[in-house]
């Protein structure tokens, strides 16, 4: 039996793992903007303790490794606060989220510390609360110089989500060991998926790509002469 | 001057910074349609005084009054207060991410609440009002910096303010684009704005001021008309102070 044909039979467990994996990631990438996103604001405009707590946050999401972070909430979080019942792809998607979130606060902070504090002066002179003048003339501008740094998370999430592999998530590199593990054709099965990989990988930078070229403005953040 | 005609006063501010005491008592009353212009030495404080006119600086003593109401220590309402005192900048600070129009409407829409189509067309007025009607679809970075100005004039005047306080509006530019900026001032100055003005354009200090403040060391060392404090003997700091630039004229 050839390996295509092997790839034919099993074509239903891979698309649903790459469904897996894809889901993993849309869902991490999400609850990492939007838990991200405030801490960002948190850590520039926050009080002394809001900085404080974001800042341990960031610590602890930052400090451990993943495995050590999946397990952690996989045997011990989750069950501790009664929520065993939990599906490992929830609790996957989740841990990948928060941990993401950790990455992704430092990316927006970044690109907020960033703009001309003339900006914020701007908008506050022409009655502007600060709240108006952060949503409506800080983050436009913050979010189109945190989009190319911003597009790391997408490759990174995407190869991060294959530890879920651990606690039984049945994404793509789980797929992949299972049909190894019946076919006994461990290289041939193990590249194919590693170019399922790329393929994910390369589509998504397009598409990061294209956002970025679509919201790009005219002599703003391009660097280009 | 007559006390129901003025619109914006400023009492006693004093402002420090660590050990710096930048303003030491400023005191000066605005009449409607008044042109305020101050001059004198970088560091005394003019911008500052500027700011804490609309509280982007909060003054350590003193008071400030629009139309009666206390600007100071207004708490939320200041932003009230900065809707009726617009500021022009050195630097434009125009939104970088918009167009020259969506620049003028942003604060319409976001403060004022006026529907879409008013506020362009609002927008669309005002920067007719600077001769950048042609432009309004134009990001900052492709404006020359006296266009820039302009459209940031008119994005203070889409607020209708009561003042106007312009921040060394000509400082960061070439003559040519400083007269662009001169030339819409004044117009203003004509059609009745009021106009607190920080700047060391002379000539135009000459011709449109209805006073001019000199400062010094946090106070107002000298006051009076362009008149007074140019040919009056009495006065001599100014002079001097002006002086400094004649004498690179190579006479």
């Amino acid at each position: 039996m050839d390996v295509l044909s092997i790839l034919i039979d099993w074509s239903p467990y891979i698309v649903a793992g790459i469904a897996a994996t894809l889901g993993l990631v849309l869902i991490a990438l999400g609850i990492g903007i939007l838990l991200g996103l405030p801490m960002a604001l948190g850590q520039v405009y926050g009080s002394r303790p809001v900085r404080w707590a974001i800042g341990i946050y960031v610590w602890f999401f930052r400090g451990l490794p993943i495995l050590v972070l999946l397990f952690l909430f996989w045997f011990g979080i989750f069950p501790g606060i009664g929520l065993g019942d939990l599906p490992a792809f929830v609790v996957g998607a989740v841990v990948l989220g928060l941990r993401g979130a950790a990455y992704q606060s430092q990316i927006f902070r970044g690109a907020i510390q960033s703009i001309g504090e003339g900006q914020m002066i701007a908008a506050r002179s022409l009655g502007m609360s600060r709240f108006i003048a952060i949503y409506s003339v800080i983050l436009p501008q913050a979010m189109r110089i945190a989009l190319p740094g911003w597009s790391n998370e997408y490759p990174n999430m995407l190869t991060d989500s294959a530890v879920c592999y651990a606690i039984g998530v049945a994404e793509l590199l789980t797929v992949t060991s299972r049909i190894v593990s019946q076919t006994y054709l461990t290289m041939p099965i193990f590249l194919a998926s590693a170019g399922i990989f790329i393929l994910l990988n390369y589509g998504g930078i397009k598409v990061l790509h294209g956002v970025e070229r679509r919201i790009a403005i005219p002599g703003f953040g391009s660097g280009a002469v | 001057m007559s006390d129901n005609n003025i619109v914006l006063r400023v009492e006693d501010i004093h402002k420090s910074f660590g050990n710096n005491e930048v303003l030491r008592g400023i005191s000066f009353g605005v009449r409607r349609g008044e042109t305020k212009v101050f001059i004198g030495p970088s560091g005394t404080g003019k911008s500052t005084l500027l700011r804490c006119i609309n509280q982007l600086t909060i003054p350590d003593r003193g008071s400030v009054w629009l139309d009666g109401e206390e600007v100071t220590n207004s708490g939320a309402r200041i932003n009230y207060f900065r809707q009726k005192i617009g500021m022009v900048f050195q630097n434009y600070y125009l939104f970088d991410h918009l167009t020259a129009l969506k620049n003028v409407e942003l604060a319409l829409l976001k403060v004022r609440g006026m529907s879409r189509s008013e506020a362009r067309e609002k927008a669309l007025t005002e920067l007719r009002q600077v001769g950048l009607e042609d432009w309004a679809d134009h990001y900052p970075a492709e404006l020359s910096g006296g266009q820039a100005q302009r459209v940031s004039i008119a994005r203070a005047l889409a607020m209708d303010p009561d003042v106007i306080l312009f921040d060394e509006p000509t400082s960061a530019l070439d003559p040519e684009l400083t007269r662009e900026v001169l030339e819409v001032m004044k117009k203003l100055a004509l059609q009745g704005m009021t106009m607190l003005v920080v700047t060391h354009e002379m000539g135009f200090a000459c011709s449109v001021a209805t006073e001019i403040l000199f400062m010094e060391n946090g106070v107002v060392a000298e006051q009076g008309t362009p008149d007074l404090l140019m040919h009056d003997p009495k006065f001599t700091r100014m002079k001097n102070f002006i002086g400094q630039f004649d004498s690179y004229r190579g006479d």
